[in-house]
């Protein structure tokens, strides 16, 4: 059974394959609905607008928001302050990681239920496992930068995370203030395959901000494989990206 | 000065990944995870698409990269004329800041003020050993997919950022 609903601004679409997959597709909705409501931004009554409203006293935090801010302080002290949820202007934004821990944490609940065979893909980030409904491997396109109509790429990500970081914003010009005619940043695009959703999200958003040398980065990451097209349909993959190719 | 205070927060936040990235840190990455990988080895050759090798030669640092953007097309009228700054979005691994310049009641010019390209990083990859990457010119693929991957994040803190900066111009 597949479904799509859009929530957290933002295609969800669910396939589970197993005999009680109508219920399992609904929990899952509903787990993404929940998260919304408690991480949004946007929505004054969420737990973290309260939380950045100071009505919320730090004792009295969710599970779940304990959960995010650990592993945003986590990641915090790995990069040594380089990744913060904490914005300049002294409010907590955890959107940033919320996506990944949430597909993670929705195929973690999936697995835990005795459900193999299922596909969630959360506006583009994808998390597979097992096989689907013609028992066949689950598949994920690469989205062409250039037409987002058009795939680039077919790859069977074999129960790994799959993240793509970039931009689409058309006709959009970067260049360097000191020497304008010179393309100081021409990617486009940075898929990154990982042992799960959550770290193929941090990973490729985190190459593709180092531009054209992020594919290096990832190439340097044991466990970790990607694709990064830039500005002229070139594309550049890591030593191990074409064990996951079609 | 603001640009100098967001210029330092960066070098040191970077300075500070660099850090972690040599003692092994960074996430889930196991230690000293460069070593393992970097061995320069021949592109492969079995592949049907053109092959050319890579070596990505060290980027100058940058100041704050600058980005205009047409923007999608809008009522005229819609915004009072003046320079807008908007909100720091959080990208990430790094903060996403816009100006929108509305002239004649449209959005003439959007510039990034802050865009997450960390070349201090960059610079540290491109010290290390960089293997010879595999490239090729990208081809439309047809196929039925479970599902497709795709960007979203940079550009949706682009869009929070443009989106406070044009409310302060209605």
């Amino acid at each position: 059974m597949r479904a799509t609903r859009l929530i957290m601004g933002m295609p969800i679409a669910v396939e589970i394959i197993d005999a009680n997959a109508a219920a399992h597709v609904e929990s899952i909705f509903t787990f993404f609905e929940e998260v919304d409501v408690r991480f949004s931004t946007y929505k004054t009554d969420s737990e973290i607008s309260k939380i950045n409203r100071g009505e919320i006293a730090a004792d009295d935090y969710s599970h779940e928001m304990r959960e995010i801010f650990t592993l945003a302080e986590k990641t915090k002290r790995e990069t040594q302050g380089f990744f913060d949820i904490r914005r300049p202007d002294g409010t907590i934004d955890p959107s940033g990681i919320v996506k990944g821990w949430a597909i993670q944490k929705a195929a973690e609940m999936l697995l835990q239920r005795g459900v193999e065979h299922f596909f969630l893909d959360v506006g583009g980030d994808i998390q597979s496992h097992g096989l689907n409904e013609e028992d066949e491997e689950w598949t994920v396109g690469i989205r062409s930068p250039f037409v987002l109509s058009q795939l680039v790429k077919v790859l069977i990500p074999h129960a790994q995370g799959v993240a793509t970081s970039g931009t689409y914003i058309r006709g959009q010009h970067i260049y360097n203030p000191r020497a304008p005619d010179r393309t100081i940043d021409d990617i486009v695009s940075l898929t990154v395959i990982g042992p799960n959703v959550l770290e193929a999200d941090r990973y490729a958003t985190a190459a593709f901000a180092m531009g054209r040398d992020g594919i290096s980065f990832v190439e340097s990451l044991p466990g970790f494989e990607g694709y990064m097209i830039d500005r002229n349909g070139i594309a550049t993959m890591t030593t191990g990206f074409q064990k996951y190719t079609v | 000065m603001k640009k100098f205070l967001l210029s330092f927060f960066v070098f040191f936040a970077s300075a500070g990944y660099v850090l972690s990235l040599s003692w092994g840190g960074g996430a889930s990455a196991a230690p000293n995870p460069l070593a393992a990988e970097t061995t320069p080895t021949a592109p492969t050759t079995d592949t049907p698409v053109p092959v050319t090798t890579f070596n990505p030669t060290p980027v100058p640092i940058t100041p704050t990269p600058t980005l205009s953007h047409t923007p999608a097309p809008k009522p005229k009228g819609q915004y009072t004329d003046g320079t807008y700054i908007g909100s720091q979005a959080d990208a990430y691994y790094g903060i996403v800041q816009v100006q929108a310049v509305i002239h004649n009641g449209a959005i003439a010019a959007v510039n990034v003020l802050s865009y997450p390209n960390d070349r201090r990083t960059s610079q540290y990859i491109n010290s290390q050993a960089v293997p010879l990457l595999q490239r090729e010119a990208i081809q439309v693929q047809s196929a039925d997919v479970s599902g497709v991957s795709g960007a979203s994040d940079t550009s949706a803190a682009f869009r929070e950022s443009l989106a406070s900066a044009l409310a302060q111009a209605k």
